[in-house]
């Protein structure tokens, strides 16, 4: 029985004063912060076995296609950063040190699965297909939303915190419906929903919640704790670990290490897989950390302290895929040369992407109003026309 | 050719309309590339460090450390093309434009700057001072030169103090957030934005007001109360005291002081001052001197053709006899290494020349005069001083100099004491120079007379070594053909 007190092997520092969260019992650990593999034997012992011999299946292209990722997310996030520091985006919020949990749980996801993001989800973008720059145009106010949703099977960013994941519920009920559950054929699908720590406290996720335990809705509740809600640190959300709140809703509740990419996919596929099949909801709960500003307008130095940082800094899931690339001889210099060089690129390319970006036709705040022609909207649609025709050789809309 | 760049403070927050400048992460003439940080500020809600959009030269720094600038305001010029010609012409057409550039920003980064549309809105920054002020002094957008001037050169006795070096670099350690409203123990002072930004607009420096909230919180009450005590309907003194030097100031309740925080300038000449009177012995030695002669040279090279595109005087003779009784008395050109416990003798001469400009005291110097004609002298000088009074002096120009003149008799006066510029060991005072009674040949003949005074620092440098600079100073200034003899 204490045998399941998983000896997972130590981070290579003791940080007295920033506990590893994830080293204790059932948080899902495959791959340590060095970039070696837990024991087998261990993760059997701790009921984690499943998991492992999943990872195992997790082929060296696979995790090179992760690291890549991760890289390119991180390039891109930091670029679209400099660009609002630059005055070219209104606002950005920073992905930095969640990559392992948004590449590994995007990785876990099937062309026909749809994911509700919040807004910090740049990397379950990236692997869901959208151009990364298009992410752009919400942020610099040259688009409402930005993207269709349909298209990659990936929702609109949602600023208000996790009212999302009753639209993931209700469309997990929607594939109820369509019948798109449990025929055992590829036509199954399943919605994640990523919210945060500070959104569980929310009467929306509770709500979701609810709904998606009664109805077995194939909904996967991914929860980033990234340890900070804006300034409020997650302890004042909850005195248990999050994942613990999953059974009061009864819906089963995983806890896995989110700077462990091969662990998050693993987990992923497995709740996945469960909601393609009819088995319900399950509540995960990713344990990561926000390296940077909750956005552009925050300061974290004001609520938390250096140490904690750079305790989290050693924890880096980037740098933990590549020591496991490297360990296990997947990945050789020129690879990592040649991930680096197309990051850059990517870099360069969303900088000269961003600065062309300008102002749309005014009119086209009505296009997007209903999903189909509207007398209303078609009549207020005119009357601007005709308003913005009545400045004398003034260029119609784009008051920039 | 050059291709000059204009960055425009971004809004980095939602919605605010002003920050102050922290620090400069960049001087003029360093190579910056995309993205890296070029400067700190600090906004309502955060200090944010800002990065290059271009690679290039920063051709010039438009805003001073300390200052709070409009979003919008051009801050920085980067030339994206360094390879082009030299580029005097261009940052001086680009300093004469700042203010007109506040809509928006030119080249590259496009028309579309988000969230610049609030920056025309005339924000007065320049606090509202109960009725002292004449309402609305629309404060322009901020020029290269900071509106804080400290008036026209004060009174005589603070002039034969030279010396501003440039600020320790940056502060190398990342400041708390909210440096700029320390309490007077250096703990910040705590108070919620709405409540800063009614003491912003009410003129009233935060360190002032008594905290009355729990834990010490500033409420909006303690800001109206301070307000109120602070409001003095006009001041007790005399009319026309008031502008434009304490238009940082807080008058004090019975109209008879203003407070006017330190900042800049002002901060670096007495952090300097203070560095410099309190580790380095200063002696002061004096000397008379007929300098009728050099007044003769100066009216007949200022008939010299060869000069004619340059001013000749005093104080260029006075320059070139300091060099040569610094390359008679080489000890003298040292400076006294406390942490290695060493004295650093330097083989060249960076001569520094106290300036008063609208910013202040600054004391750029020039680089290798030992080797340099005097033709190329005087024109250095000349350039130095006028990119002085234009407030234009980089820090670069203010490092590493290795003595320093001041002129004090510009001023009428007729010598001083100086205070040494920090890193250096001697520095010259030039007084007035004036017809006097002199003895000459038993006879009491009118003179050009003039005063030198030599400060040096007494751990390196003797008595002995001081008085044989200043007396070979003097004895070319009598007699400039001594020049021909030493040079």
């Amino acid at each position: 029985m204490s045998s399941t007190e998983t000896p997972v092997a130590p981070a290579g520092t003791t940080e007295l004063s920033w506990p590893d969260p994830c080293e204790v019992a059932g948080t899902v650990r495959l791959v340590a912060p060095d970039g070696s593999r837990l024991p087998a034997q261990a993760l059997e012992l701790s009921g984690h076995g499943v998991y492992a011999a999943a990872a195992a299946r997790t082929t060296p292209d696979q995790l090179r296609a992760m690291y890549r990722d991760m890289v390119l997310t991180r390039a891109f996030d930091r670029e679209a950063t400099s660009l609002q520091r630059q005055g070219e985006l209104g606002l950005w919020p920073e992905c930095r040190g969640q990559e392992a949990a948004q590449i590994g749980s995007a990785h876990a996801l099937r062309p026909r699965d749809h994911v509700f993001p919040s807004y910090r989800e740049h990397g379950v973008a990236h692997v869901r297909g959208l151009p990364l720059h298009e992410l752009l145009h919400l942020f610099r106010g040259t688009e409402h939303g930005g993207w269709d949703p349909t298209a990659h099977g990936f929702h609109l960013y949602t600023l208000v915190i996790g009212s999302h994941t009753l639209h993931a519920t209700g469309y997990g009920m929607g594939i109820q419906r369509d019948g798109d559950v449990g025929t055992g054929t590829d036509r199954d699908r399943a919605v994640v929903a990523y919210f945060g720590d500070g959104a569980t406290a929310q009467g929306d996720v509770n709500e979701a919640l609810v709904f998606a335990a009664t109805t077995n809705a194939p909904v996967v509740f991914f929860c980033q704790n990234n340890h900070w809600a804006i300034s409020a640190p997650t302890s004042v959300q909850t005195t248990v670990p999050l994942v613990e709140r999953a059974s009061g809703f009864g819906i089963p509740g995983v806890r896995v290490d989110g700077n462990d990419a091969v662990a998050v996919k693993a987990v992923t596929e497995a709740a996945l897989e469960r909601a393609r099949a009819g088995g319900g909801p399950t509540f995960i709960e990713a344990v990561t950390y926000r390296m940077g500003a909750h956005t552009t307008s925050d300061d974290p130095t004001r609520y938390r302290e250096r140490a904690e940082e750079e305790a989290w800094s050693r924890r880096d899931p980037i740098e933990r895929l590549a020591a496991l690339l490297r360990a296990e001889e997947h990945a050789d210099a020129d690879f990592f040369a040649a991930v680096e060089a197309e990051s850059a690129e990517l870099a360069a390319g969303v900088r000269t992407y961003c600065r062309s970006l300008t102002p749309p036709p005014a009119a086209t705040i009505f296009d997007h109003v209903y999903a189909s022609e509207h007398p209303l909207v078609a009549e207020e649609s005119a009357w601007f026309a005709q308003y913005e025709a009545s400045f004398d050789g003034a260029p119609a809309g784009g008051h920039a | 050719m050059p291709q000059l760049q204009r960055f425009a403070l971004p809004d980095v927050g939602e919605g605010l309309t002003e920050a102050d400048i922290v620090g400069w992460r960049v001087a003029v003439g360093d190579t910056v590339a995309v993205n890296q940080v070029i400067v700190e500020i600090e906004t309502a809600k955060s200090l944010v460090e800002l990065p290059s959009p271009w690679d290039g030269v920063v051709t010039e720094l438009l805003v001073a450390e300390g200052q709070t600038v409009d979003v919008g305001t051009a801050i920085v010029v980067v030339d994206t093309d360094p390879d082009g010609e030299e580029s005097d012409d261009d940052t001086g057409g680009a300093a004469d434009v700042p203010a007109a550039e506040a809509a928006g920003s030119t080249g590259t980064s496009g028309g579309v700057l988000v969230g610049y549309g609030t920056s025309h809105a005339a924000t007065t920054r320049r606090p509202r001072r109960g009725g002292a002020a004449p309402a609305a002094s629309p404060t322009p957008s901020p020029t290269p030169a900071p509106t804080r001037a400290p008036a026209p050169i004060p009174a005589p006795a603070a002039t034969p103090t030279p010396a501003v070096v440039p600020a320790p670099e940056t502060a190398p350690g990342r400041p708390v957030a909210m440096v700029s409203t320390p309490s007077p123990t250096g703990a910040p002072m705590l108070a919620k934005p709405p409540v800063r930004k009614l003491a912003k607009d009410l003129g009233i420096a935060l360190d002032t007001v008594t905290p009355s909230g729990p834990g010490g919180i500033i409420t909006r009450d303690d800001v109206i109360a301070r307000s109120r005590q602070g409001e003095a309907r006009t001041l007790a003194t005399y009319p026309g005291d008031d502008t434009p030097w304490l238009a940082d100031g807080v008058v004090s309740g019975d109209g008879r002081q203003t407070r006017v925080p330190v900042r800049s300038v002002r901060r670096r000449t007495a952090e300097a001052m203070v560095a410099s009177a309190f580790t380095a012995p200063h002696v002061t030695v004096f000397q008379t001197v007929d300098v009728t002669r050099t007044m003769k040279l100066v009216a007949s090279l200022r008939e010299d053709r060869e000069f004619a595109d340059v001013r000749v005087t005093p104080l260029l003779i006075a320059a070139k006899a300091l060099i040569l009784a610094i390359r008679r008395h080489p000890e003298i050109s040292a400076a006294w290494d406390e942490e290695r416990q060493e004295i650093v003798y330097k083989h060249y001469v960076n001569l520094g020349i106290a300036a008063a400009t609208p910013r202040g005291l600054v004391v750029p110097n020039i680089k290798n005069v030992h080797s340099m004609p005097l033709h190329q002298l005087a024109e250095e000088i000349a350039h130095l001083t006028s990119t002085a009074r234009a407030g234009r002096t980089q820090p670069s120009e203010m490092r590493d100099g290795t003595v320093t003149i001041t002129n004090v008799g510009v001023f009428g006066t007729d010598t001083g004491t100086p205070i040494l510029n920090p890193g250096e060991s001697a520095i010259l005072a030039f007084g007035a120079i004036a017809e006097r009674p002199w003895v000459r040949k038993g006879k009491i003949k009118p003179r050009w007379v003039t005063q030198l005074a030599l400060s040096f620092d007494h751990r390196l440098v003797d008595g002995e070594l001081g008085a044989r600079v200043l007396s070979d100073v003097a004895r070319v200034l009598e007699d400039p053909a001594h020049a021909l003899v030493w040079g």
